[in-house]
């Protein structure tokens, strides 16, 4: 494990987290959620676990955001908070 | 005050998923938009599969995939990382997939209901419908003060 990527990587996460709940745009939420997805990869690569980082990939940067994209296009896209 | 420097330093992977966890316990409870909520409760989850995965990791370790076969000489001397919480994590996220796509498919159904998925809104008109639920979170505010 390299320190100072994993450490950056980590905090990309934070970032990313407080971003998906601040932002009022709910399609922005869900595109930073599945970039916070892919992060969350990378950093399960670094540790060796590469069939989990496998599975949030596809499963959780993929299937995730187009579960929640369906279901932004029958409701609304803005939130109150 | 040295141990507790090294505890920090040490161990910023744990206080990482602690930060996101409280992350996303702040958006499940504090956010009125039922989709904000579901992104919190994906936050969550995901802080504790960091978790999880933390607590496998070896240091010096490789992936635990065989390498030279088993007869190999050199078999005894790799050190695999743990690969027992990552069948553990696999089986969750195929399971947080599920949860996030029944909340959506709920909170779709609540929109054609009500009209919108803010909270507050969709309280208010309950309590327009439903007189009795009106006095029945009457009540309960009252119990709260």
């Amino acid at each position: 494990m390299i320190w100072i990527l994993d450490i950056t990587l980590l905090l990309f996460l934070v970032i990313c987290a407080v971003a998906a709940i601040t932002i009022k745009d709910l399609l922005s939420a869900v595109v930073i959620l599945s970039a916070y997805s892919l992060i969350m990869a990378i950093v399960w690569v670094e540790m060796r676990a590469v069939d989990v980082a496998f599975t949030e990939a596809a499963v959780g940067a993929g299937i995730t955001t187009v579960l929640f994209i369906a279901a932004l296009a029958r409701t609304e896209g803005r939130s109150e908070d | 005050m040295a141990g507790i420097i090294d505890i920090v330093y040490a161990e910023y992977n744990y206080w990482i998923y602690v930060t996101l966890m409280m992350i996303g316990f702040y958006a499940m409870i504090a956010k009125k938009n039922l989709i904000k909520k579901v992104i919190g409760a994906n936050i969550f989850q995901t802080a504790i599969f960091l978790f999880y995965i933390s607590l496998s990791d070896i240091k010096g370790g490789t992936e635990p995939i065989l390498l030279h076969g088993e007869t190999s000489t050199h078999a005894a001397d790799i050190i695999y990382t743990n690969p027992v919480p990552h069948v553990l994590i696999l089986t969750a996220i195929v399971v947080s997939v599920s949860t996030t796509a029944l909340a959506l498919a709920l909170i779709i159904r609540i929109y054609e209901e009500y009209g919108s998925i803010e909270e507050d809104v969709i309280l208010a008109a309950r309590r327009k419908l439903n007189p009795e639920f009106s006095e029945y979170a009457r009540q309960s505010e009252v119990d709260s003060q």
